[in-house]
């Protein structure tokens, strides 16, 4: 799950890290009230959005005057912005943060994650704040110092000096910055987060270090034990209808083609993808009933599925392990009957009671297209698909 | 010969008495598969599926002489499962539960290595040396003895691993689905480096996706470790980056991890590659010669 900035900046502050002074706005009103109550004169206006890329695509600006944050504000809230990072579609705006500006001396980097090569939590900071350290890894990666966590201690005192001088730090910034660092890994590790990132961590031109973004995605295996971070959740910057897919806890992600798919299992759920793509069709979505998948499930998996206009056929792929292939059969023949499906369906079953599966469907009167193997059943449905377009 | 279990290995199952630990214990026994015991705290002393229940997992390989415990315990909870485990001393931990905080996986991955024990798993669907013991939620029907290796991060996609080699009629040695979180006990390297050694695996089909640098780093072992064929299959080339599919460990972040990066890795390394899942089998076959 992904927080906005200004729940990020809101955690860091909780955490004793340094934040610019800031209030969230709805309203082009509180928009103004809030740059009145900030103390510095000019005032920076951030659209809060799940992406990155907002400032080259026009969701940041510094205004000089209240009335400017409003107006602002006014042209932000309610559009939908497109970054790099986003769809064609972009993500909703429903709130802005209205933040007191700080002179910049230096720009660095500050960011944790889990790394899975060495299975630790590891800090990663670099003198090239404002990039995508991702750039900085990729052309430059001499200039990105790592310290890895000992999860018996921590985060020992010695390795954040260690990064401090590797950034140029000197005098009170060391303290500031350990002091800063220590409360970001004690954030992460008490609040689960999976990626923390500060970029740009700013030194003023006073010499003092402050967080002037803020990046957090948390670990939603984790989320079960932290009530107050489950109250954070934009369910607005989430599509639809992954939204209700996980409300069924149905695995979804919605792709750009015009086969729909249902499968069990993430691993076969892409392989299913792959192999429509490597057949010349292009896959719809992602699906995965899971291993639970009950009548009801499937039958709400198809319907979401249905429910994306572009989707022109549909492969129903199930290899049964704990999933039963009658209960799928139960579920289709469900959905058919509830909505009514008026493009073709394809459907291979294997596994455990694959047989009863395939006698209910053949039954059942529909007009469903048997598949005897993954191949079979992917050819069938672009053959099926490509006539149909 | 296989890895990592046989006919001889003890199997003890933590949560027997819930939905889960039932049914699969169930077809576990109904399999053939040894299993001696299970554990519920606070019902020691009972009985479940005719096997004695215990309190603690120490209580459980004490009395019983497991070699091997299987964990059908929910989430919140595995921490504290792996851990007692690990400290119990069996040899082996298959841990079938998905949705494991990361931050906790680290820990126990911790305490699984200071106690020199083997952890399968978690969000896996186990392992199995067919009609010898099976350990964990895997159709037994569809394995046939045999002589491929097969290691995957997808359970469903291991059936259909199975299911090819089986229909060629090639059979499997032992099956070891490593799961699918970004901290797994048993690496790709660790699976590879125990099928190299097994007398019985003559080949080897291994089953990557997107996310991590997992295949990478056993594209690397196999080219300096591997004699014998492995053929390979990457799922995900049609996966968007920056969006998790379905499995934790499944995501393409910051351009790393792509379907096509690990293709690559593994052609390098001599390994067969298909790119169709429909060919698995197919691939083990032009790799063998078969």
């Amino acid at each position: 799950m992904n927080l906005h900035e200004y729940q990020a900046k809101a955690l860091f502050k909780a955490y004793g890290m340094p934040v610019p002074n800031n209030l969230v706005a709805t309203t082009p009103d509180e928009a103004r009230d809030a740059a009145e109550k900030l103390s510095t004169d000019k005032v920076v206006v951030k659209a809060q959005v799940h992406a990155g890329g907002r400032g080259k695509a026009g969701g940041v600006k510094l205004v000089d005057t209240p009335r400017e944050a409003a107006d602002y504000a006014e042209s932000m809230l309610g559009t939908h912005l497109v970054t790099i990072q986003t769809d064609a579609a972009g993500q909703p705006v429903n709130s802005v943060i209205v933040e007191e500006t700080c002179d910049i001396a230096n720009e660095l980097y500050l960011g944790m994650v889990i790394d899975r090569e060495s299975q630790r939590v590891v800090v990663m900071a670099s003198t090239e704040g404002g990039m995508e350290i991702e750039t900085v890894a990729h052309e430059t990666p001499e200039k990105i110092l790592k310290a890895e966590l000992n999860p018996l201690v921590g985060l020992m005192p010695y390795q954040a000096r260690e990064l401090a001088f590797g950034l140029g730090l000197k005098g009170d910034q060391i303290k500031q910055f350990g002091k800063l660092l220590g409360g970001l890994c004690k954030l992460f590790v008490e609040k689960d987060l999976a990626l923390v990132e500060i970029n740009p961590l700013v030194v003023t031109n006073a010499g003092d270090l402050i967080c002037l973004d803020g990046k957090i995605n948390l670990d939603g295996n984790a989320l079960y034990r932290h009530k107050d971070l489950q109250a954070l959740q934009d369910k607005s910057q989430e599509d639809e209808r992954e939204l209700r897919a996980s409300e069924w806890e149905l695995n979804y992600v919605a792709l750009e083609g015009n086969i729909g798919c249902m499968v069990n299992g993430a691993g076969l759920a892409m392989a299913t993808m792959d192999i429509i793509k490597l057949k010349g069709g292009k896959p719809a979505n992602f699906l995965d009933v899971g291993g639970g998948a009950t009548k009801e499930r499937v039958s709400e998996a198809l319907k979401i599925i249905l429910s994306d206009p572009e989707v022109k056929g549909i492969l129903v792929n199930i290899f049964g392990g704990i999933v039963r292939c009658d209960l799928i059969a139960d579920g289709v023949m469900a959905a058919v009957a509830e909505v009514g499906i008026k493009i073709p369906v394809v459907v291979r079953l294997e596994g455990t009671r694959a047989a009863e599966g395939r006698k209910l469907l053949d039954e059942s009167g529909l007009n469903l297209v048997a598949a005897a193997d993954l191949g079979d059943a992917a050819q069938k449905i672009v053959d099926t698909v490509g006539e149909a377009a | 010969m296989s890895v990592l279990i046989d006919k001889n290995t003890k199997v003890i199952c933590q949560g027997i008495t819930g939905s889960q630990g039932t049914f699969h214990s169930e077809q576990a026994i109904a399999y053939g598969t040894q299993m001696v015991g299970g554990v519920t705290p606070g019902k020691g002393g009972s009985k479940h599926l005719g096997l004695p229940v215990f309190n603690t997992v120490r209580n459980a390989v004490d009395e019983t002489g497991a070699d091997a415990t299987v964990i059908y315990v929910p989430a919140a909870f595995c921490k504290d499962s792996i851990i007692e485990a690990a400290e119990s001393g069996v040899k082996l931990i298959v841990c079938i539960t998905e949705g494991i905080p990361t931050l906790d996986m680290l820990e126990a991955k911790i305490a699984v290595d200071m106690n020199g024990v083997r952890l399968v798993g978690p969000n896996c669907p186990g392992v199995i040396t067919p009609d010898e013991c099976k350990i964990g939620i895997m159709p037994g029907a569809i394995h046939q003895a045999g002589k491929v290796g097969i290691v995957s991060r997808s359970g469903t996609l291991t059936y259909e691993c199975v299911k090819q080699t089986s229909d060629l009629g090639y059979g499997q040695s032992t099956c070891i689905g490593i799961g699918g979180d970004p901290i797994p006990g048993t690496s790709f390297i660790d699976a590879l480096a125990l099928f190299a050694d097994d007398p019985q695996t003559e080949a080897i089909l291994m089953v990557g996706e997107i996310g991590g640098t997992a295949e990478e780093e056993a594209a690397e072992f196999i080219a300096s470790n591997v004699k014998k064929p492995v053929a390979a299959y990457i799922a995900g080339v049609t996966a968007p980056p920056g969006k998790r599919m379905g499995h934790a460990g499944a995501i393409i972040a910051g351009g790393k991890g792509t379907a096509d990066d690990k293709f690559a890795a593994l052609g390098k390394a001599g390994v067969t590659i298909t790119r169709s899942p429909a060919e698995l089998g197919l691939a083990v076959k032009e790799a063998t010669g078969w």
